[in-house]
């Protein structure tokens, strides 16, 4: 057995775990701790893949901005857990024995049909690099795709901000719009009255109530 | 004995098959919810590097890298969409998501 042999099953193993704690967990920071675990496992056998570029986004974007994210999120609210727990163990047997078939059928399959190793005669020239290579395609076959991708990226973020958004109504504040279109009618208005006036009549009575 | 790609294939399947029990388990917990299926697409992500590097084609971890900006835009909407429910019903259960029922 091979170093890189006992690293896959290491990693499996750690990884399969944490993926049990994630779905099991009962406090969903613990949960989200534990997906993190996951995910850098997830990573490390990329690694063994010689997936180097795939492996650091994964944890740079996920370990690093999705779950920080989902940590937010969890710590923001005050779920009342065990509400939430309400018959999970009562659906557990069935839940492990549709898991355990699909693995199962699914290994059984896949490890009889798919005993490819790796390729002797391709060998990695010194000086190339994944990263390199993966760019080189990204940038001239799949330049159009990666526009839509970060077309997507800004959609979501866009429907994240309005999505959350809460316009405060006793905030004051001046409509910049109304700012810029303001015009100086707006300003001051010119009322139109006659240049010259009778004088009030002075009565004998406001007169006398004047001097009192 | 040597690590074939089956051996890959069959943890991506394990941990697809993991996070289908905890899609059933934790059918009220909509944040188990969305980290069960990060995990799904982890797992069929595993699968495509696996397959990019036993068939020698990078064109598969491209493919993971469109999936993964994929994923994080749905976990944003998802997260969004999860604190938009907290505020307006005070709960994440899937239970209380009955508002647009007949």
């Amino acid at each position: 057995m091979s170093v890189t042999t006992g690293l896959f099953y290491a990693f499996s193993a750690v990884l399969l775990f944490a993926a049990f704690r994630v779905i099991t967990a009962r406090n969903p920071v613990h949960a989200a701790l534990y997906l993190v675990l996951t995910f850098f496992q997830a990573a490390l056998i990329w690694m063994l893949l010689k997936a180097e570029f795939l492996s650091i986004a994964l944890v740079l974007v996920y370990v690093g901005a999705v779950m920080v994210l989902f940590l937010f999120v969890v710590m923001m609210m005050d779920v009342n857990v065990e509400n939430l727990r309400l018959g999970f163990w009562k659906h557990f047997p069935l839940a492990a024995l549709v898991g355990v078939v699909i693995a199962l059928e699914m290994a059984a399959v896949l490890m009889g049909g798919f005993r490819i190793v790796e390729d002797p005669t391709v060998v990695v020239t010194p000086g190339t690099s994944n990263t390199k290579e993966l760019g080189i395609l990204l940038f001239t076959q799949y330049l159009l795709p990666l526009e839509v991708a970060a077309a997507i990226l800004l959609v979501a973020m866009i429907a994240a901000i309005a999505l959350t958004l809460r316009a405060r109504k006793d905030s004051k504040y001046v409509s910049p719009g109304d700012q810029v279109r303001v015009k100086s009618r707006d300003r001051m208005t010119v009322v139109k009255m006659a240049a010259t006036q009778a004088a009030p009549v002075v009565t004998a009575e406001a007169d006398a109530e004047k001097k009192q | 004995m040597t690590l074939t790609l089956g051996h890959f294939l069959s943890l991506g399947a394990m941990l697809f098959a993991l996070s289908v029990v905890g899609i059933f388990l934790n059918r009220r917990n909509l944040i188990v919810l969305l980290m069960a299926i990060e995990l799904m697409l982890l797992a069929v992500n595993t699968n495509f590097v696996a397959f990019s590097h036993y068939l020698n084609d990078l064109h598969g971890q491209i493919f993971v890298l469109f999936i993964m900006t994929v994923a994080a835009a749905e976990a944003a909407i998802g997260l969004a969409i999860l604190v938009l429910l907290f505020r307006n019903k005070n709960s994440i259960s899937v239970d209380e998501l009955n508002s647009l029922k007949g």
